[in-house]
């Protein structure tokens, strides 16, 4: 192994690859069975962070950053003046291996800019998966991208190695991509998502009646869309999102806040900042659709648009409802509970257990680690003292936000300061 | 008040306990003898651990509880901490007066105070699972040293030893001087006289491509940075610093 050229090309593929979000390496079920090398159950484990605080979980690089197309909003776009490279499929299979038997990493996420054609590309990254599969018998994570636009038959064959298969589709709106990625058609993305997606279920239904079918992708499909390239609304993100999720049965929809990379005029300046605020506040949405019982319909739609800034969309849609308020802790269901600003799904087990032996009080909600400051106006408990008052909803706000810290205070002030 | 003092092992805790209701007697505490400091009007009785009653004793938990009780009880000794003894003495009393699982009541002092610890220690596994950085050594022993704030590592050998199946392997606790070695057929605890310069030097115990690939993990955790997105504080939440000085990618200069 020649180590100083690895490294270059280490150094190129991975700054290419670092704008894709997914770094999970959960909701697999790959045992090491064949006393072979790894395994892929149950959890994920992020073995590091780095100093941007994102967890560092898979090999995350791209198989070459040569690309045919030109996407705007992409590093590796074909007008743009840097560095290529690619590695061959033998160094791949070897950096990977030597990492994981280190307990570096979880295992290989690997993605590609497109040279020659879809076909060849996605050919390409099946030989990796492949290859550490059946020769190095490894039985880690493994993320392939699916290419926009590669067969049905390839992406058939990919799902047999992978655990995860993944096609970005970028950009939220069907306007945004006809303006940023013209030569993209929002069809290439869909096709693969949906050949995997009708794998899965065949594979699934077929493991009913035949135990030993073989795995098919077990983690699933996910998806990411940049926030902030284009001007599409929290709806607009959030309503394609809820359809992906139905409609393709994803696994994961990540949201990336845009990084501005290009002087092109279609996009934000370079320097423009990264909006984190909002990228949290619509996974604070996707977290409240997935596990807290909330519709897409009560979070976002005609007459709420966006997501409010300030305070979390929880809280948001509890202000806008206080009708369904207050509840009373110790006999309310499981749905009404998840429902209360303040309360997490962990507190909500440990009230539906706690409440089992006796019934509770502030205190007992106090040390279980419950966010009084923002719970105590929508519910009550075994205690006489609740809050009486009839609060408006824009009293009880402002009696949160001033009990409450916020890490994005000083975007918030900025934002105070423009509009006060 | 009287003392049990035991010899600092699981069973030796199950063993003191069992006892305590052997005594009937109510103003008690549990030490290890070994950290025990010997008062004036203090009456002391020295345990002698014995397999049969601490089996004993886990059996009642179990039935009398579940196997989460019992589960959370020894999860919450290998903390280690201070009068951690008492605070499992207090629980199982709890679960054999309330005669079923208590696990879950978490308006319960104790239970709620085991379940913290559980939590603590649960984390620590996990990250044992993540930063262990294992060094291959000469006589190919993938070989890694760690030094956990608590001692969680026979809670991680069976994640190592599935996912390692097809190498050797060994974990080390510097602090509490024991490790867990893997054979390619089997685990077991090791003590080594390990050499002090063991963590700087590379070239008189590791293979030569050993610190080829420490550099390459090195490299690539600086290029997956975004540095548009530095956020320092979040990082350190994630990657105390007390764990830099075992992981390659924080400590080693390029």
């Amino acid at each position: 192994m020649n180590y100083e050229r690895i490294k270059d090309k280490l150094n190129i593929l991975a700054d290419a690859a670092k704008y894709d979000v997914s770094c999970s390496s959960s909701g697999s079920n790959r045992k090491n069975k064949t006393n072979g090398l790894g395994n892929a159950e149950g959890m994920g484990i992020c073995h590091s962070y780095t100093p941007d605080g994102r967890c560092v979980s898979l090999l995350k690089i791209l198989l070459t950053n040569y690309c045919i197309y030109d996407c705007a909003y992409c590093v590796t776009r074909i007008s743009n003046d840097i560095k290529r490279a690619a590695f061959k499929v033998q160094e791949v299979v070897d950096l990977t291996i030597n990492f994981y038997r280190r307990n570096y990493i979880e295992g290989l996420f690997l993605s590609s800019g497109i040279f020659k054609s879809p076909d060849h590309t996605m050919e390409r990254l099946i030989q990796v998966a492949k290859k550490l599969r059946l020769e190095e018998n490894f039985n880690g994570y493994i993320h392939l991208k699916s290419i926009p636009g590669a067969s049905d038959e390839l992406m058939y064959e990919a799902g047999l190695y992978a655990d995860r298969l993944s096609v970005n589709i970028e950009i939220p709106t069907k306007e945004g991509l006809k303006l940023l990625a013209p030569d993209k058609n929002r069809k290439d993305f869909l096709q693969p998502m949906n050949k995997v997606k009708n794998e899965i279920q065949k594979y699934k239904s077929e493991r009913k009646l035949i135990k030993s079918t073989p795995k098919y992708a077990p983690a699933g499909q996910s998806t990411q869309m940049i926030v902030g390239a284009t001007n599409e609304t929290d709806a607009e993100v959030m309503y394609t999102a809820t359809y992906l999720y139905k409609k393709y049965n994803m696994k994961r929809v990540y949201y990336s806040g845009y990084i501005p990379i290009s002087y092109d005029s279609r996009l934000p300046a370079i320097g423009t900042e990264v909006p984190m605020l909002r990228e949290n506040r619509l996974y604070q949405t996707d977290w409240l659709l997935r596990f807290y019982g909330f519709s897409i319909e009560e979070l976002l739609n005609k007459n709420h648009p966006n997501l409010d800034s300030d305070i979390d969309p929880k809280l948001s849609w509890a202000l806008r409802n206080l009708h369904h308020f207050p509840i009373d802790i110790n006999k309310s269901d499981k749905q009404l509970l998840a429902r209360v600003p303040g309360l997490g799904m962990k507190s909500v087990y440990k009230i539906l257990h706690g409440r089992k032996y006796r019934k509770l009080n502030w205190e007992h909600l106090q040390k279980m680690g419950v966010a009084l400051n923002r719970a105590k106006y929508f519910i009550t408990c075994d205690s006489r003292n609740f809050e009486t008052k009839d609060y408006t909803p824009a009293q009880i706000k402002y009696k949160i936000l001033s009990t409450s810290q916020t890490k994005y205070k000083n975007i918030l002030s900025q934002q105070l300061n423009l509009f006060g | 008040m009287t003392y049990f003092l035991y010899d600092g092992s699981f069973e030796g805790l199950l063993t003191s306990i069992f006892e305590v209701y052997e005594y009937k007697l109510d103003k008690v505490s549990i030490c290890k003898i070994s950290t025990y400091e010997k008062g004036f009007f203090n009456k002391e009785i020295e345990v002698i651990t014995q397999q049969e009653k601490s089996i004993r004793l886990q059996k009642g938990i179990i039935k009398m509880g579940s196997a989460l009780d019992f589960s959370q009880i020894y999860r919450a000794f290998l903390s280690e901490l201070n009068g951690v003894e008492d605070l499992i003495l207090n629980y199982t009393q709890y679960l054999f007066t309330e005669k079923r699982s208590v696990a879950k009541d978490y308006a319960n002092k104790y239970v709620l105070e085991i379940s913290q610890i559980v939590k603590k220690i649960g984390r620590e596994k996990h990250r044992m699972d993540a930063f262990v950085r294992f060094r291959l050594t000469k006589d190919n022993i993938y070989f890694a040293t760690v030094a956990p704030d608590f001692n969680v590592l026979p809670l991680n050998e069976a994640h190592f030893r599935k996912r390692y199946a097809d190498q050797k392997w060994c974990i080390y606790d510097l602090k509490r001087n024991y490790g867990i070695f893997y054979d390619l057929h089997k685990t077991e605890i090791i003590s080594l006289d390990l050499p002090t310069n063991i963590l700087s030097s590379s070239e008189e115990f590791f293979k030569p491509e050993e610190l080829h690939f420490q550099q390459l993990w090195k490299n690539y955790f600086k290029s997956t940075t975004i540095s548009s997105r530095i956020n320092k504080k979040l990082h350190q939440q994630h990657v105390p610093k007390r764990y830099w000085k075992y992981l390659s990618e924080k400590y080693l200069q390029v």
